[in-house]
């Protein structure tokens, strides 16, 4: 099992396990962002450059640091690899130009889009962006257009992470939705405006980082931060029937998926759970959802980052020349004070 | 334990003559009464007569139209969500085909309620606001009646396009600028954007 030390923690993986993996193992501040990956969807990752790191030595048999920042999602850990993420200038420094060229096209509509508050591209660039773009040219446009009568589909905030595609390869058969045309001119679109009809095709709106595919049947209903998570579950024949209902006042404004930590999917479900039940009285309700990460209140968690930063500076300073700071397991996950 | 030397002790002596004829006391009253008589009033007659107030004195708020007419306001909510006497409810519309010149942008807040009982007049709105759609300004909210009357709609707040409230004196030179930028959609009149095409 190789051993990899990401910010001075270090964890044993199993062989073949990427970067990003073995820092979500880890947990914590040190698992860099990522906005294409998505663990839940084969061949995903490697487009968006998010999840940049430093890999300061590159294994055991080979100690020599890789020449520039490597996406973490795809690269995968050798034995005895050296991993700077937070801890190093450089990785920030780059992770605020990727920010930047992610939100050189980005319309900035984030008062009128439904995504916000919820958007991880907002949070992206709270975190790890610059307060202003040196960007002056005239945006890429596209007119909105609707994809099914569902989904609608935004080409102008769509960062082109392809996960979305990844989607109606891998969840539904017969694909009718892709990327056309290529580089600056590059946009997600449906077969000569196919509508997508398959059960599992509402699950682009769940893995968009961005509001470029949203409910159509939440268009402008409400902001996030009024709505109210629960869990709740149905007998449904085609899914398991497991979503999470937001409320605005008694009502069910929409239905999604439930998301982990790393705002990804836990179970698809289907369109009818998604577009079709929307009253109380169809589904058991199992209680409050937890959130934090993806709440607007606590939407500025830089301030942390810097702070875990500079203690670990400070281990770094009063242990002798040469010591690794050796943090245990688990040490940088705010659930586990030891 | 004395906290301060102030501290007086309680004395429940008798009361002389004069003092229980009660007499020089009343007099004394009536005499500091008839002394403010003469005073100036320190009340005005409002509304035919109002105090002078500072120029960014923060009184009933104002939805801002853009130069060409359309509401600024696109109910983007944070108005609200900073407001913290929970004051502010909106619920928002999609702006149809040939309503440009009316909204800004493509969402626009049909209902637009302010409860000014709640409301503490903080200006925290203002500062939210990313559309630089809500000013407070130096009118006084009038008082009415009932508490309905209270509660603003778009009708009380929506600034009549004729009708303009000045609000200059509270924007400051990083406000105008960032109002001047074409460069933000939102900046940019219906005809603006006809003209880019």
């Amino acid at each position: 099992m190789p051993k990899v030390t990401i910010d001075g923690i270090s964890i044993e993986v199993p062989e073949g396990t990427t970067i990003l993996n073995a820092a979500r193992m880890i947990g914590g501040e040190i698992v860099p962002p990522a906005m294409c990956y998505y663990s839940k969807l084969k061949t995903s990752g490697g487009y968006c450059r998010t999840c940049i790191v430093k890999v300061s030595k590159g294994s055991d048999k080979d100690p020599r640091p890789m020449p520039k920042p490597v996406a973490s999602c795809r690269t995968v850990v050798m034995d005895g690899m050296e991993v700077e993420n937070i801890t190093s200038a450089e990785v920030l420094e780059a992770r605020a130009g990727v920010v930047e060229f992610l939100l050189i096209n980005h319309p900035l509509d984030c008062p009128v889009c439904d995504q916000a508050g919820e958007c991880h591209l907002q949070d992206l660039a709270y975190e790890h962006g610059k307060e202003a773009s040196r960007y002056e040219f005239k945006r890429r446009e596209f007119e909105k257009t609707d994809i099914g009568d569902k989904v609608q589909l935004h080409m102008t905030r769509c960062i082109l992470c392809y996960r979305c595609v990844k989607v109606a390869d891998q969840l539904t058969d017969g694909r009718v939705h892709g990327v056309i045309n290529r580089g600056d001119v590059a946009e997600i679109s449906t077969y000569i405006q196919n509508a997508i009809d398959n059960d599992f095709s509402g699950n682009v709106i769940d893995v968009c980082p961005v509001g470029a595919l949203t409910d159509k049947t939440f268009r402008f209903k409400s902001r996030v931060w009024y709505t109210k998570p629960v869990d709740a579950h149905r007998d449904c024949p085609h899914c398991t029937g497991k979503v999470r209902l937001w409320y605005k006042g008694d009502d069910v404004a929409r239905v999604t998926a439930r998301k982990d930590k790393y705002g990804e999917v836990e179970e698809w479900i289907c369109n009818e759970c998604r577009f079709d039940k929307k009253k109380t009285s169809d589904w058991v309700i199992e209680g409050p959802t937890h959130v934090d990460r993806h709440s607007v209140i606590s939407a500025n968690h830089y301030e942390s980052i810097r702070a875990l930063k500079a203690s670990i500076e400070r281990q770094k300073k009063s242990l002798p020349h040469g010591t690794k700071v050796g943090l245990g397991q688990g040490a940088l996950d705010p659930n586990n004070p030891n | 334990m004395m906290l301060t030397n102030r501290s007086k002790q309680v004395v429940q002596k008798e009361l002389t003559l004069a003092e229980q004829l009660y007499f020089p006391a009343i007099l004394k009253g009536m005499l500091i009464t008839l002394s403010h008589i003469f005073r100036k009033t320190p009340t005005v007659r409002y509304p035919e007569q109002k105090r002078e107030i500072a120029p960014v004195y923060r009184g009933q708020h104002v939805l801002k139209r853009d130069e060409a007419g359309a509401e600024r306001c696109t109910a983007c909510g944070l108005c609200a969500v900073a407001c913290p006497a929970e004051a502010i409810t909106m619920e928002a519309g999609e702006r149809k085909k040939g309503e440009e010149g009316l909204y800004r942008e493509e969402k626009y807040a049909a209902v637009y309620e302010i409860n000014m009982l709640r409301c503490i007049f903080c200006g925290l709105c203002e500062e939210a606001c990313p559309k630089e759609a809500i000013f407070l300004t130096d009118r006084i909210v009038p008082s009415s009646f009932t508490r309905g009357e209270e509660i603003f709609g778009k009708d009380k707040l929506v600034e009549p396009a004729d009708q303009r409230v000045d609000v200059s004196k509270r924007q400051t030179k990083a406000v105008l600028d960032f109002k001047q930028d074409k460069r933000h959609y939102h900046n940019q009149t219906h005809s603006d954007r006809l003209l880019s095409r």
